[in-house]
């Protein structure tokens, strides 16, 4: 397994949330991946927005300014 | 064959459809149950197609884009998750059984529900909206274009009359969707159901509803939806409220190739090229004798379906004889519009209906005017 490191994670309600969300920070140039939400943020099956920690600020811009719909950000290590 | 009958479902598809879904089928994993690179595939290509639709549609928002297999689903979902017994309906006597059934079901239940007329020529009597006005009055549930004529109704006016008295305004663009211009926020559209195999070019099991901001439709399936899995009841959140189950997203994908074939030709073009050939027909038959063509040709603004009979003879025999003598494909009988057929005394003898596709060409126009003709001398004799 590799090396667990601190991330910041966007989760979403829904998968048109999570890919309006990759398409925004494909657009913006914002990093990160989707991946499927760990355990520790998640009891559902879904997907969240895996980012760098220091992107945070830029990422909670993007979301208020493209009015996407994000359940919850999170630092977490994973 | 010369196929006729696009207001059933438009064939042949474009280039490019059967490839993008025969890709798809290669491609896709599911949408939204999982996050590798097949599902992610699927989800990505689905979203794009709900944010193309809502550009499409003048959708607010693409997540209030729902997809469904047809606008049977979206109708039978708007219908029945806004309204309750008690309420009392608008519609029109030229909607389809689409529309027409989910409204009777809820009559049956206990909501209220009136017609706006249509009369012997099959014009709607809009003066008459006013009138059926009561103070429990819940929506207006209106046809775009009537499927048995290809009149327009005039949903300026009928929006305006929803707008004035705070009813829910759902349109049944089944007709439309795809040639000609809707735009939910200008024309008043609180819902728009659509499906993707007529106009808008794609496979068939595709369709959807667009719903505006703050229309609250309670969801008709509840079920998987790869999101708050141990949740008990259907999540709350567009698109998902009204997208339980595995979406058809090889079908999707080929309405995405679809749109794009729309919007490389211009929507426009494609429906001043089908219209055009309407029209051209109608110029040859309307005035054979024996020849009964339905709806009004007044306007330029129309579907493109061209509707008749020939004298009394019944119109699933005269639709037989085109397919079989001529190689016409058309519709005959009552086209799932049981309340315009009686506004048109058509009840027994239905109609045939004649309606053209993108791929439809002069040559082939001319030809079943002829057979029409030809039809119509031996009618006489």
């Amino acid at each position: 397994m590799r090396e667990r490191i601190e991330r910041c994670v966007v989760t979403f309600r829904t998968t048109a949330g999570a890919m309006a969300m990759e398409r925004a920070c494909r657009e913006a140039g914002l990093p990160g991946r989707l991946i499927p939400a760990p355990r520790a943020i998640t009891a559902g099956c879904g997907m969240c927005w895996a980012a760098p920690p220091e992107a945070r600020e830029a990422l909670e811009e993007l979301v208020i300014k493209k009015y996407l719909d994000v359940d919850g950000f999170y630092a977490i290590i994973i | 064959m010369i196929y006729l009958d696009n207001a059933a479902t438009t064939r042949p598809k474009p280039p490019g459809v059967a490839e993008a879904v025969a890709e798809a089928m290669a491609s896709c994993g599911n949408s939204g149950r999982g996050v590798h690179e097949d599902a992610l595939f699927a989800a990505r290509m689905v979203y794009g197609v709900r944010q193309r639709l809502a550009e499409w549609f003048g959708c607010p928002r693409a997540d209030h884009v729902a997809f469904t297999p047809n606008s049977t689903a979206a109708l039978n979902i708007a219908i029945g998750g806004l309204l309750r017994p008690g309420d009392h309906v608008i519609s029109t006597d030229w909607e389809h059984n689409s529309v027409l059934r989910p409204l009777y079901r809820l009559r049956d239940r206990g909501m209220d529900l009136d017609f706006l007329s249509a009369d012997r020529r099959g014009r709607l009597d809009y003066g008459g909206l006013e009138e059926l006005l009561r103070p429990n009055t819940r929506a207006v549930v209106c046809t775009h274009a009537s499927n048995l004529t290809g009149d327009m109704a005039d949903i300026a006016r009928v929006g305006a009359f929803a707008r004035a008295h705070g009813l829910l305004f759902i349109l049944d663009a089944s007709q439309t969707a795809g040639s000609f211009p809707i735009d939910m926020v200008s024309q008043g559209l609180d819902v728009v159901c659509f499906t993707g195999h007529k106009s808008l070019l794609g496979p068939q099991g595709t369709g959807g509803l667009c719903v505006g901001e703050g229309v609250d439709i309670r969801p008709c399936l509840v079920g998987g939806t790869g999101v708050q899995s141990f949740l008990e009841t259907q999540p709350e959140e567009w698109p998902t409220r009204l997208e339980a189950g595995t979406l058809n997203s090889h079908g999707l994908a080929g309405l995405g190739a679809a749109l794009g074939y729309l919007e490389q030709m211009g929507r426009d073009a494609v429906r001043a090229h089908e219209c055009g050939l309407a029209r051209r027909f109608y110029e040859a038959v309307c005035n054979l004798p024996g020849v009964t063509v339905y709806g009004d040709f007044t306007g330029e603004e129309r579907a493109p379906i061209v509707t008749l009979n020939i004298g009394d003879l019944d119109s699933s025999e005269v639709s037989d004889e085109l397919a079989e003598r001529f190689g016409i494909a058309t519709r005959p009988g009552a086209h799932c519009a049981p309340r315009l057929h009686r506004a048109l005394g058509t009840e027994a003898q239905g109609a045939v209906r004649f309606s053209w596709g993108w791929a439809n060409t002069e040559e082939e126009t001319d030809a079943a005017a002829e057979a029409v003709q030809l039809l119509a001398a031996e009618a006489r004799l």
